[in-house]
């Protein structure tokens, strides 16, 4: 053994101090995170801003606007019907579910109602979007946490579905299908052949993501517990569709105000979760997805024949009055509050968007927590960036 | 957990049950407010609109949430009343802007359901998860002060739908805990979603809106469409 001089020794001491010191420094000193505009958990461009202790969320801020392109000013100098084809860009993954509201408003002011068939090929397509929707975020939320395959699989039965849209509507991404009175176009010949098969394609692919994911030790690890919001914090955030019934709020419009969809008239069920946890939004979403197919099965035997549009003027002038319609769409409720004043273009449309409400929670829920699970969090959420910006 | 979904209710009875709640939640807010209700509008089977004044409007919230039980917070806007002074949108084969044309002058100002006396209206809704009924609340917001109390204390939700009416309409809310622009850079100027403030593609084009409904070839041109 070496012994150690006087003169080490206090150096030692003196060096463990500095060190400690640095040490006290590090730790008041907090840190400013910059996610996005670019980032992969964002899908498109929200900042977050978020403050760190550590590795821990002390305030975060999230900065929408990257993408705002203007829709209520740009809907006061559009005709009611070329409305259509703007609000389609909304949340771009479900469009054609953003087109139906609108009508729907706008055929309420008009009191004209769309004939059976064009009711049931709505629902039909609206819940093809849900599961178009959907199904790409069961694979999303995996590669967030670190799974690359299911996004795979999830782009892939998607196409099914896209293609159904597509040979339908014209449009894989934008059908600008519905129209005032009704539809557009009846639906091509072999359609609902073809649905049927694709519909065990979407159910086969929602029991293979059950084996890989919500049995899965690591998936259950990074979401169980994270990110939980008690539902009366989301009732008064105005947190809607699956993030509000995975926080066991029992509330779906399709079943509850069925306004001109024929939903009252399938068998389903609406699927809520206690926990309000990330695992429980991606648990009722997968149940969702199961339920659209199931729907979207009844609507292609119980589709009845008949004309798909309803008589309206051919320069469609919408009456005085001022109407407010939502529909349970993908990513939540999503309404049009439409005023008209008597003319060929609405006075004032307010939009009211699912993943703005799910996503001004976010200050409130990252508090606390740790710089890993705030991507989980904000995958478990699940918004569209044309659906905060509008 | 879960329950089917209600296949075989009767649908009359229960859009009358419905109304019966609309009535019920309009003698809640009056016998809360007093005076603070100016006017309600019930459209059987559709809606409710209720009317309150600036001074109600914090106590809306509060009764809304807590004696209404209207606990989800659906979204907070505004309108603008104001006539565009920009024409009419649908004249676009005099376009009163591209030709210099002196401008019209500007309609009267008129209101929506429940009627107003200001240019500018708050717009909110809240909703009952449980029941299934909302009610639509509207509150003239004075010209002078373009000032309203907040709903954040009573409603997480309202801080961004705040921010937004603040940036775009220019409505402050007195009380909110961090006022500033939401979707726009903070050095822009002017309120976009006014009536007033010009939409700058539409002054520099004609509209194309008239061009679109004309006859499509080899149609009947009646006015009965398809």
């Amino acid at each position: 053994m070496t012994a150690i001089s006087e003169r080490q020794q206090r150096a030692y001491i003196a060096s463990q101090a500095a060190d400690m010191r640095v040490n006290v420094e590090l730790e008041t000193e907090g840190m400013t995170l910059n996610i996005g505009p670019q980032h992969p958990a964002t899908h498109g461009t929200l900042r977050i801003i978020v403050k760190l202790d550590g590795e821990q969320v002390v305030a975060a801020d999230p900065v929408p606007g990257y993408m705002h392109r203007g829709y209520e000013k740009l809907t006061e100098v559009r005709t009611f019907p070329q409305v259509n084809s703007l609000i389609n860009r909304i949340d771009w993954l479900g469009s054609f579910a953003n087109e139906v509201p609108f009508i729907l408003a706008a055929e309420q002011l008009m009191d004209v109602e769309a004939p059976p068939r064009a009711q049931w090929i709505r629902t039909l397509l609206f819940e093809l979007s849900r599961i178009a929707n959907v199904t790409l975020f069961l694979g999303d939320m995996a590669v967030q946490l670190g799974a690359v395959t299911p996004v795979f699989y999830a782009f892939r039965d998607r196409e099914y579905v896209l293609n159904l849209i597509e040979s339908a509507t014209g449009g894989r991404f934008h059908p600008n299908f519905d129209r005032i009175g009704g539809l557009k176009d009846d639906l091509p010949k072999g359609w609902i052949a073809e649905t049927k098969q694709v519909m065990v394609k979407v159910n086969a692919f929602c029991d293979e993501l059950e084996t890989l994911l919500v049995g899965n030790e690591i998936f259950n690890l990074r979401t169980r517990g994270i990110g939980v919001i008690p539902p009366e914090v989301a009732l008064s955030y105005g947190l809607s569709g699956a993030n509000l019934r995975s926080s066991g709020v029992d509330w779906d419009n399709r079943r509850d105000t069925p306004v001109g969809l024929v939903y009252d008239k399938l068998d389903w069920k609406v699927w809520t979760h206690p926990d309000g946890d990330s695992f429980a939004r991606y648990w009722v979403r997968l149940q969702e997805v199961r339920e659209a197919a199931k729907m979207v099965i009844q609507l292609c035997d119980g589709l009845p024949p008949g004309p798909i549009m309803a008589k309206v003027p051919r320069i469609i002038k919408v009456p005085a009055g001022e109407a407010w319609v939502a529909t349970e769409n993908p990513l939540g409720e999503m309404g049009y509050y439409v005023v008209s004043k008597g003319d060929l273009v609405p006075f004032r449309v307010k939009i009211r968007s699912a993943s703005f409400n799910n996503i001004s929670i976010v200050p409130w829920l990252l508090r606390g927590v740790y710089v890993p699970d705030v991507i989980t969090i904000l995958a478990s959420l699940y918004f569209i960036l044309g659906d905060i910006d509008r | 957990m879960s329950h089917l979904s209600s296949t075989d209710t009767d649908e009359a009875g229960d859009a009358a049950a419905t109304d019966e709640l609309r009535t019920g939640l309009v003698e809640g807010l009056v016998n809360e407010l007093q005076d603070g209700v100016v006017a309600s509008h019930l459209l059987p089977g559709r809606d409710l609109w209720v009317r309150v004044t600036a001074e109600a409007w914090d106590a809306a919230g509060r009764v809304g949430r807590d004696v209404l039980r209207c606990s989800y917070f659906c979204y907070l806007s505004v309108i603008d009343w104001l006539p565009s002074p920009f024409g009419r949108s649908m004249d676009s084969s005099v376009d009163n802007i591209l030709e210099h044309v002196a401008a019209k002058d500007p309609e009267p100002m008129t209101h929506g359901v429940t009627g107003g006396e200001t240019r500018f209206q708050l717009l909110a809704r809240l909703y009952d998860v449980e029941r299934h009924v909302g009610v639509n609340f509207k509150a003239d917001v004075p010209d002078d002060t373009l000032t309203m109390a907040t709903w954040t204390k009573h409603f997480g939700g309202a801080n961004w739908h705040e921010r937004e009416a603040f940036e775009m309409f220019g409505i402050t809310f007195a009380g909110h805990p961090s006022l500033r622009k939401l979707y726009l850079p903070g050095d822009f100027e002017g309120y976009p979603l006014r009536k007033d403030f010009p939409l700058l593609s539409r002054m520099v084009r004609p509209w194309p809106g008239i061009v679109d409904v004309e006859g499509m070839p080899g149609v009947a041109d009646d006015d009965g469409g398809e």
